[in-house]
């Protein structure tokens, strides 16, 4: 009780002796809109019908080069289809520091991030309407990925399934799940495979994460540090990935390494919401709705499909079954792990799971 | 003249003038840009029970990531401390080609993104890059291990020591040196008794930043640290670990930690360096 | 004549071990830093350099630069000044903490400025009310840059004035002069070297912010990135070479500033 009234009195104080900074911040801040309106003229003359709306999309990596080109055909879309003009501005980094940056002010009219659970941070936070998810098609994931291996070209350790890789000797390269969001699909696809190999047996299945876990050599904070870890550095024997993003590597570096891919993988879902505290300010829910809602067109579909992403469109899936491997068992979040809220306290809140397997 | 000085001194020391206009802009920056903003880790940190913070800030992987950056931090600072007073000594007292040069890379370091710096040292020491393959013939890796943390604190501390003790050196009377060597005293005995104590000061002074920023530092550090639990994950690690499950709280605790832990080794250092500057001016 | 052998044996040990150090631990990651940038070839440099985008991240770290530099050295000369030249009572601890952005992890750093001016923040409220943006744009990145970067001149001059005590001010004072002809005479010439570094690290410093400008950013392409961050953004793309390319571009910048510094160098050593 004491404590929450020095801390509310240090407050009085700070909001008090506040004042001068914010001087100068007002000063700055009308510095930076004037060049926002500044901005904005040249386009304006065009359109006589509805004036040009600007909309932010934050994202994951590696989304860049895929909304890049999605912007593109979309503007298109929407200047065809309601004679308005729409620029979109990009924001890229790791889903996790992207959501937190939405919630603590950076005014996102739409999110395209990683993970639901990242979304349903924004939620409790009190920035989007609950049931969001049932806002788009199929869970209001337009496109969907997995977690494959990536190993040396012509696999000299004879990668083939998940139990090749606990094996001693095989070194692994994986993130870390407490600080990378994207790699907790790596470690509940692993597990989402143990479960199976011990039939239900969940001792069992952590024993086995403690042995994967017991081969990673490097455990990088993001997915890409574990990428360039095991591409350019020369780290390990395999890399845990997104298919997506062992594809670019594959891209980059076509004579090195090769894509294998285990019995069991997960449904890995990026998520896509508006964010309607935000939007509803700025009165672009239509065309934040509009944005997301032509991620299921089939033109955008075979753009992820392009980008490595897989449609969620299952006739433009099957289209690129030259790329994907399309009889990969998968096991997803909400069925197999009873949602995300549900595997976060499971496997990695402090103390959980991930924190006991590396416990000594 | 001097006895003049001497007498009003001890009267009054405030002849200079200044001290109400410097330490008013000096005071109130500080508070604006520093203090308030710190005080909000407070303020976060509010709902927190002294129990729950006590727990937060000594669990086990916490206290090993404790270890970990903290011993990191303090070699790379010796590792600093003698290269520094090396460079900074041949950069002001001997001539030689390349002289600028050299000079001119010391604030590199400060340039270079953090991030960046920490990739290209990543590949520079794994046992496949230039330098490091030559240490893994003879079994030793440095890459993702705590050699390789150390190397990256030493890159990013290193400007401090040299830019702490370059501008006493430039300035340091040789007369003093000049006279001594007359007297027929030998170098080291010269740079012992005569040099080392003019600018002990400032070199601990920059010992003591190059450790505080090597503590605090990630961008660098986390690329070339394997950040395995227990083994080689340093501090910041673990609270990024902490915000990306969204919880400020814990962050913070840790966070202030580390603040203070860093305020007494830096309140520390500065006692002692105007200790030594009162004694030398008598 | 034996002694001064001696001497001139320490002397190329000492540059031996001296540029050795400054070869192994700084010279070679650069090389490396631009050998990267340049493994693809040209083309891909230049149009990693001449992308919009990234002219657009030059031009915020230049802004955030200067404004960082003047508002650091403003503090710099005054906090030196009143922290050396009078003796009184929390003297040390006011030095100390203004060490205290240095050991700051950057990630906090950033997250006390969220923590503040954040919708999260205890000053949203009153911002919002009157429609202010101070983190996720241009001010916020500024406020950043300044905060771990605030130290750097002033960090510099303290121990510098420390062992140069006080006589010759006290002197001067005693003649009756005033403050701004006492530094300009009689501080100023003592401390001028300091003074540079001390300007000099803060701009590297501050162009080369990373952690704490990523947490306040936003990374929104073309408005809040700055060339550190569009750095981190290439990187997480894939663009590894473009990445590098890019940093690159700061290293030209810090090459940039070290010649201005040698010809200011130069030029003051020879009016002495």
């Amino acid at each position: 009780m004491k404590k929450v009234s020095i801390s509310a009195k240090l407050k009085k104080v700070l909001i008090v002796g506040l004042s001068a900074v914010l001087m100068v911040g007002a000063f700055a801040g009308c510095g930076s809109n004037d060049k926002k309106t500044a901005d904005k003229e040249p386009s304006e003359t065009k359109n006589k019908v509805l004036e040009p709306v600007e909309i932010t999309n934050v994202s994951y990596d590696p989304t860049r080069e895929l909304y890049e080109n999605y912007n593109k055909i979309f503007t298109e879309y929407w200047k065809n289809e309601t004679g308005q003009d729409v620029t979109i501005t990009q924001s890229h980094g790791g889903s996790g520091k992207q959501a937190r940056s939405v919630l603590e002010g950076n005014e996102a009219d739409v999110v395209t991030l990683a993970l639901e659970q990242d979304v349903n941070e924004l939620v409790t936070g009190g920035l989007i309407k609950d049931g969001w998810i049932k806002e788009f098609p199929k869970d209001s994931a337009p496109y969907t990925s997995t977690i494959v291996f990536l190993v040396r070209k012509d696999n000299p350790k004879g990668i083939k399934d998940w139990d090749d890789i606990v094996k001693d000797g095989v070194e692994i390269i994986t993130p870390d799940p407490k600080t990378s969001g994207g790699a907790r699909w790596n470690f509940l696809a692993a597990w989402g495979f143990a479960l199976d190999k011990f039939s239900g047996d969940e001792a069992k299945a952590q024993d086995f994460l403690k042995s994967l876990y017991g081969n990673v050599t490097v455990l990088d904070s993001g997915a890409r540090g574990s990428t360039t870890t095991f591409v350019e550095n020369g780290q390990g024997d395999v890399l845990l990935a997104w298919e997506n993003e062992a594809f670019l590597s594959i891209k980059e570096h076509p004579e090195d390494f090769e894509i294998v891919t285990p019995s069991i993988s997960i449904l890995a879902q990026p998520s896509v919401a508006i964010v309607d505290e935000v939007a509803d300010e700025r009165g672009t829910q239509e065309v934040a709705k509009g944005y997301l809602d032509y991620l299921y067109s089939d033109d955008a579909q075979r753009l992820e499909a392009d980008n490595y992403y897989r449609p969620s469109n299952e006739d433009i899936l099957k289209e690129y079954g030259d790329t994907f491997d399309l009889d990969l068992r998968l096991v997803n979040i909400e069925d197999d792990f009873g949602g995300w809220a549900k595997a976060t306290d499971k496997f990695f809140a402090d103390g959980a799971i991930f924190d006991q397997i590396y416990k000594q | 003249m001097a006895s003049l000085i001497n007498r009003v001194k001890s009267k009054n020391n405030n002849i200079i003038p200044g001290f109400g206009l410097s330490m008013g802009i000096t005071i109130s920056m500080l508070s604006l840009i520093v203090l308030i903003p710190l005080a909000s880790v407070l303020i976060t940190m509010g709902g927190m029970t002294f129990h729950e913070f006590w727990a937060n800030v000594t669990d086990k992987m916490l206290v090993s990531a404790y270890k970990v950056s903290l011993t990191c931090a303090f070699t790379a600072a010796v590792i600093n401390g003698v290269f520094g007073v090396i460079l900074a000594w041949i950069l002001t007292r001997y001539d030689f080609p390349g002289r600028r040069v050299l000079d001119g890379f010391i604030e590199l370091p400060f340039a270079l993104p953090t991030a960046v710096a920490g990739i290209a040292l990543t590949t520079l020491y794994s046992d496949t890059g230039w330098i490091g393959s030559i240490f893994a013939k003879v079994g030793l890796q440095i890459s993702y291990t705590t050699i390789g943390i150390t190397i990256a604190m030493v890159f990013i501390g290193i400007p401090f020591v040299v830019r702490s003790i370059q501008p006493v050196l430039e300035k340091l009377d040789r007369q003093c040196e000049d006279a001594a060597m007359i007297l027929g005293a030998s170098r080291t005995r010269i740079f012992f008794k005569v040099i080392f104590p003019e600018i002990f000061p400032a070199a601990l002074s920059g010992f003591g930043l190059a450790f505080a920023r090597s503590i605090g530092e990630y961008g660098s550090v986390v690329f070339i640290a394997g950040n395995i639990p227990y083994k080689t994950q340093i501090v910041p690690l673990l609270i990024m670990g902490k915000l990306e499950q969204f919880n400020y709280a814990a962050a913070t605790s840790i966070a202030l930690v580390m603040i203070v832990f860093a305020f007494v080794v830096l309140f520390a250092i500065n006692i002692i360096q105007s200790q030594i500057s009162k004694r030398a001016q008598g | 004549m034996v002694q001064d052998k001696g001497n001139k044996i320490a002397k190329y040990i000492l540059i031996g071990l001296g540029a050795l150090f400054i070869i192994v631990m700084l010279v070679i990651p650069l090389v490396t830093v631009l050998s990267y940038s340049l493994r693809e070839g040209w083309k891909v440099f230049y149009d990693a350099i001449s992308d919009p985008y990234a002219i657009d991240a030059l031009k915020l770290t230049l802004l955030a630069t200067v404004v960082t530099l003047i508002v650091n050295t403003f503090f710099g000369i005054f906090a030196s000044w009143g922290l050396t030249k009078f003796k009184f009572k929390g003297k040390q601890i006011i030095t100390t903490l203004i060490d205290i952005p240095f050991s700051i992890s950057p990630v906090i750093a950033g997250l006390v400025f969220i923590l503040v001016f954040g919708r999260i923040g205890w000053a949203s409220p009153f911002l919002s009310a009157h429609h202010l943006k101070i983190v996720f744009a241009v001010p916020g990145i500024i406020l950043a840059t300044i905060f771990v970067t605030f130290p750097f001149v002033s960090r510099e001059l303290i121990p510098l004035m420390q062992s140069q005590g006080n006589e010759e001010e006290e002197a001067a004072a005693l003649m009756g002069a005033s403050w701004l002809r006492i530094y300009r005479k009689i501080t100023l010439p003592h401390i001028k070297w300091g003074l540079l570094y001390g300007v000099i690290l803060c701009t590297a410093r501050a162009m080369g912010e990373f952690g704490a400008v990523s947490v306040v950013s936003g990374h929104l392409r073309g408005k809040t990135n700055t060339l550190p961050l569009h750095v981190e953004i290439l990187f997480n793309e894939f663009h590894l070479t473009a990445a590098f390319a890019v940093s690159s571009i700061l290293v030209v910048m810090a090459i940039i500033i070290l010649v201005l510094r040698n010809i200011v160098e130069v030029r003051v050593k020879k009016e002495e």
